[in-house]
C-alpha cells in the first residue's frame, strides 16, 4: 500500500511537469534555410530585401543588434550621422580610415561584418578586453557563413537603411554560380573518404608529387621528404603548405586550400599514409 | 522513434545512473570519516547502507553506457569518428579509468568489514579516496567530450582539422566550468535519490528504531542534497557566463532566445525542490523541545521562498493576441513585465537560498543551548548578518535594473558573494557558539507521514530538472554536432519544441525511476534471510 502511494504521489508530481511544459508556447526550431535565390536576375531593390531578410534570418544580426544593448540597434540608430563618426573616430584605424563618401561606408561595413574586432564601438567590446576585442562573430564564417554575395546584400541593405547610396556591385552570373557551389561545412550525410589512396586520387596530389608510380616532380619526393618529418609536422605541411618549403622548391606553388576540402579524418588518413610511405611501408 | 530520441533516452539514463554511483561514495567517504572522527557507529552503518544502494546502481550504469555507446555509433558513425581522432588515445585512457573505478568500487565496498577499526579503517577511507579520485577523472574526461561539441579547440576553426593536442581539445573554454556544475550537481542528486530511500524505509518501518534510523538517514541525505544544492545556482552562472563569453550567439539562444521558456520550466521545478527541501526541515523542527519555539518564523521563511518562486517564474514576454495586446498596452505587463527580468529573478533565487540556509539553521540551533557568555551578542551577529545580507542583496537587484543588459549578469556577483557570505559567516559565528552548548535530546522517528513525501517530491524533480537542463545545453549547438565545425544535416537537426522534450523527459524520469525502485528493492532483498524450513522468514 505504501509503495502504490508512493507510485501515484510520484507519477502525479511527473505529470505536473509534462503538463506545464506542454502548455508552455510551443516553438519548433528548425535549422536555418538558405534562400533559394536567382542572384543573377537581382537589381538593386531586390538586393537591398535580400540583405534585409538576411539581417532578419540567416544573418541572426538582430540576435544582439536590437534594443536590449549588447549591441548598437542598428534598426534605431541615426546611422547616416553614426557610421561617418566611425570612420572619423580617433581610435579607428581600419581599412576606411581618412575616407568618405559611400564607398568608405561600404568599406567600413565590410569590414566590420569580417573583421569586427578592426573596430570595437565604446562599451560593446567583450569583457575584460578594454574594447579591443569584439563579441560578434565574422559573418562569413561558421556559424553563420554568409557567401560574398550575401554579405554584399547585408551591407547594401544597411546603406541603404542609413539613406546613402548603395554601392555594393549586384552579383553577377559568374558570382550566382560561385555560390552555388560554395562548399557546405562537413556535414553527417557528406561522408568522407576512408581511405588514404581515394583521398589522393581526389585532390591530384600525384600530379605534383611522385605518388602511385606517376612519376611527377614539381613537388619534392615525398618517400624522402617525409622521413625527416613528425606527425605534427606533415598535418602543418598540409594546412599550410608555404609555412616551410623544401630546398630547391618555391612557394605560392602547392594550394593552401587543401586541408579545406577534406574531412579531418581525411587529413589524418593522408597523414597517415606519407608516414608509412616515408617508413616504407607503404606502395609510393 | 528516431535514431536522435534513442541517443537521447540511453545518454540520460547513462548521465543519471552516472551522476548517482559517482556522487554516492563521495559523501559516504566524508561520513564514514565524520564516523571515525566522532567515534560514533551510526555513521559508518549509514555509509555502508547509502553504498549498498549505489553498488546495485552501478552494473545498470555499465549497462547503459554500452547502450549508449553502440546508439551512438550506429546512427552517428561520423560523429563519433571525427571526435575519436580529436581525443585519440584519451578513449582508451576512459576505459583503463572504468576499469579501475569497478575495481576500487568492489573493494572499496566489500572490504567494509575487513578494513573497519583501527588502523585498517584508513587503509578503507585511503581506498574510498583512490575510488573518489579515479571517479572524478572518469567524469572530467566524459565532459570534456560534452563540451568540447559545444566549444571545439585545437582543431582548426575553418576545416575542423586536429591541430592541436589531446590536452588542447580536452580544455576547452566550457569543460571546468561544466566539470564544477556537474560535481556539485551529482552530489545534490545522489543525495536526493538516497534521501527516497530513507523516506521509502521509513514509511515501511516495523518499528521506533528502524523509524528513527530511517529518520536520521533521511535528514542527512536532505542535508547531503541542499548542500550540494545551494552553490549550484552559482555554478550555473559562470557556466552561463562561460558561455557567453565564449560565444554570445550561443549564450543568447539559450537565455534569451528559442530555449528562454525552458528556464521558465528551470524555474518551477527548482522552486519545487526548494519548497520540498524547506517543508521536510520545517516539519523536523518537530524533533526537538526547543524547535517549537522557532515555528512562528517558518511562516516568513515560507512567504520570501513562495514569493521568490512566484517572480521566478514570472515571464517576462508573453505570447499574446494583438487584442490581449491593445489592452495589456503591449507584450509585457506594466507591474509583472518587470519580475521577469534578470535582476528581479536573481533577487529572488539568492532570497530564497538565503532562506532555505535559514531553515537549516534554525533546525540546527533547535536542538543547542549556547552557554558562552557572548551568546546574545552572536545571535545579534547573526540577525545583522542576515539583514545587511538581504539589503544588499536587494540593493544590488535593484542596480540591476538600472544599468545596460550587458552588465545586468554582472550584478548578480556581489548578489551571489553575499549569500556565500552569510552562509559562510553564520556557520562560523555558529561553531563558536555551539563550542561546551547544551544539547538536548532529537527524537528521530518522529516526524508525520507528510513530510516524507518531500524527500519523494526531490529525486524526482531532481530527474526532471537534469533531463531538462541535458536538453538546453544539447540544444544551444543548435544544428550542429560539433558547434562551428560539423553540422547535422539529418531531418533531426531541428530543436523540438518544449512539449516534446518534455515528453521525453518524463519518459527518461520513469524508465529511471523504474530502475531506483528496482535498485532500492534489490538492496532490501539483500538484507532478508529465508528461515529454516518451517520457520518464519526474518531479517
Amino acid at each position: 500500500m505504501t509503495l502504490l502511494r508512493i507510485t501515484v504521489f510520484s507519477l502525479a508530481i511527473m505529470f505536473a511537469f509534462t503538463i506545464f511544459a506542454n502548455i508552455l508556447p510551443q516553438v519548433q526550431s528548425d535549422p536555418p534555410q538558405t534562400e533559394e535565390i536567382d542572384e543573377s536576375s537581382l537589381d538593386v531593390a531586390g538586393q537591398i530585401a535580400w540583405g534585409r531578410r538576411l539581417f532578419e534570418g540567416q544573418g541572426t544580426c538582430t540576435l544582439c543588434h536590437n534594443n536590449l544593448g549588447r549591441a548598437p540597434d542598428l534598426l534605431e540608430l541615426d546611422l547616416a550621422a553614426t557610421l561617418p563618426e566611425r570612420i572619423a573616430d580617433q581610435r579607428y584605424a581600419g581599412a576606411a580610415a581618412g575616407l568618405s563618401g559611400a564607398a568608405a561606408i561600404e568599406i567600413y561595413l565590410r569590414e566590420s561584418m569580417i573583421d569586427p574586432s578592426a573596430f570595437v564601438v565604446d562599451g560593446f567590446g567583450k569583457k575584460g578586453t578594454n574594447d579591443t576585442e569584439s563579441p560578434m562573430p565574422r559573418v562569413d564564417a561558421a556559424p553563420i557563413s554568409l557567401s560574398a554575395t550575401e554579405t554584399d546584400a547585408l551591407i547594401g541593405f544597411l546603406q541603404d537603411l542609413a539613406g546613402f547610396e548603395v554601392t555594393v556591385a549586384l552579383p553577377s552570373a559568374a558570382d550566382a554560380v560561385e555560390s552555388a557551389n560554395v562548399e557546405e561545412t562537413p556535414s553527417e550525410d557528406v561522408w568522407p573518404l576512408t581511405s588514404a589512396e581515394d583521398i589522393i586520387a581526389n585532390l591530384g596530389c600525384a600530379g605534383c608529387h611522385d605518388l602511385f608510380g606517376s612519376g611527377a616532380d614539381i613537388g619534392p619526393d615525398l618517400a624522402e621528404t617525409v622521413q625527416q618529418m613528425q606527425r605534427h609536422q606533415l598535418r602543418a605541411a598540409i594546412i599550410d603548405p608555404n609555412a616551410e618549403i623544401a630546398d630547391g622548391y618555391e612557394a605560392d606553388f602547392m594550394p593552401p586550400d587543401y586541408a579545406e576540402q577534406m574531412w579531418a579524418s581525411e587529413l589524418e588518413l593522408v597523414v597517415d599514409y606519407l608516414i608509412a610511405l616515408g617508413a616504407g611501408e607503404a606502395v609510393q | 522513434m528516431g535514431g536522435r530520441t534513442f541517443v537521447w533516452v540511453f545518454a540520460q539514463m547513462h548521465l543519471f545512473l552516472a551522476a548517482f554511483v559517482l556522487a554516492v561514495p563521495l559523501f559516504v567517504l566524508i561520513i564514514e570519516l565524520l564516523g571515525v572522527l566522532t567515534k560514533d557507529p551510526r555513521y559508518d552503518v549509514m555509509a555502508h547502507e547509502f553504498m549498498k544502494i549505489s553498488m546495485a546502481a552501478y552494473s545498470f550504469t555499465a549497462l547503459t553506457g554500452g547502450a549508449l555507446a553502440i546508439a551512438l555509433f550506429l546512427f552517428y558513425p561520423v560523429v563519433m569518428g571525427y571526435l575519436m581522432q580529436v581525443f585519440r588515445g584519451q578513449t582508451l585512457i576512459y576505459a583503463a579509468l572504468f576499469v579501475m573505478e569497478s575495481l576500487f568500487l568492489y573493494i572499496y565496498y566489500y572490504s567494509w568489514g575487513v578494513l573497519r577499526y583501527g588502523n585498517r579503517k584508513w587503509v578503507h577511507l585511503s581506498i574510498g579516496l583512490v575510488l573518489n579520485a579515479v571517479g572524478l577523472t572518469l567524469m572530467f574526461v566524459a565532459n570534456a567530450w560534452a563540451t568540447f561539441m559545444m566549444s571545439p579547440s585545437g582543431v582548426d576553426p575553418s576545416t575542423g582539422a586536429v591541430i592541436g593536442t589531446v590536452w588542447e581539445a580536452t580544455r576547452n573554454p566550457l569543460w571546468n566550468p561544466l566539470n564544477l556544475h556537474r560535481f556539485l550537481a551529482n552530489i545534490a542528486y545522489g543525495g536526493a535519490i538516497v534521501g527516497a530511500y530513507a523516506a521509502y524505509r521509513f514509511l515501511s518501518a516495523k518499528n521506533a528504531a528502524e523509524r528513527a534510523h530511517y529518520d536520521w538517514m533521511g535528514y542527512t541525505s536532505n542535508f547531503i542534497a541542499v548542500c550540494g544544492f545551494l552553490p549550484l545556482p552559482f555554478a550555473g552562472y559562470w557556466l552561463m557566463a562561460e558561455i557567453y563569453a565564449y560565444s554570445q550567439q550561443m549564450g543568447i539562444t539559450a537565455m534569451g532566445g528559442i530555449l528562454a521558456w525552458l528556464f521558465i520550466i528551470q524555474a518551477v521545478l527548482i522552486g519545487t525542490i526548494i519548497l520540498a527541501a524547506n517543508y521536510y526541515l520545517w516539519c523536523g523542527l518537530g524533533r526537538t523541545r526547543k524547535g517549537a519555539t522557532y515555528a512562528p518564523y517558518v511562516k516568513y521563511i515560507a512567504v520570501v521562498i513562495v514569493g521568490g518562486f512566484l517572480v521566478w517564474v514570472t515571464p517576462h514576454t508573453l505570447i499574446l493576441t494583438p487584442q490581449e495586446i491593445r489592452l495589456l498596452g503591449g507584450t509585457n505587463h506594466g507591474f509583472l513585465g518587470p519580475l521577469g527580468i534578470m535582476p528581479a529573478k536573481n533577487m529572488a533565487v539568492n532570497l530564497m537560498l538565503v532562506a532555505t540556509f535559514l531553515s537549516f539553521q534554525l533546525f540546527n540551533r533547535s536542538s543547542r543551548e549556547p552557554t558562552v557568555s557572548w551568546a546574545r551578542t552572536g545571535n545579534l551577529l547573526i540577525v545583522a548578518l542576515y539583514v545587511v545580507g538581504v539589503l544588499n542583496i536587494v540593493g544590488a537587484g535593484i542596480y540591476g535594473y538600472i544599468t545596460p543588459t550587458v552588465y545586468k549578469v554582472g550584478a548578480s556577483v556581489p548578489q551571489v558573494a553575499t549569500t556565500i557570505s552569510i552562509i559562510i559567516f553564520a556557520l562560523i559565528i555558529d561553531g563558536f557558539m555551539s563550542r561546551g552548548a547544551k544539547r538536548s535530546k532529537v527524537h528521530w522517528g518522529r516526524m508525520s507521514t507528510r513530510s516524507q513525501y518531500a524527500l519523494f517530491v526531490l529525486p524526482i524533480a531532481f530527474t526532471w530538472l537534469m533531463g531538462l537542463m541535458g536538453y538546453i545545453r544539447s540544444s544551444v549547438r543548435t544544428h550542429w554536432h560539433v558547434y562551428t565545425i560539423m553540422k547535422d544535416t539529418s531531418p533531426e537537426a531541428y530543436i523540438p519544441t518544449i512539449g516534446q522534450a518534455g515528453n521525453v523527459i518524463t519518459m527518461i524520469t520513469l524508465i529511471f525511476m523504474g530502475v531506483i525502485v528496482f535498485v532500492f528493492w534489490l538492496s532490501q532483498m539483500g538484507e532478508i534471510k529465508q528461515a529454516k524450513p518451517g520457520g518464519k522468514i526474518s531479517k
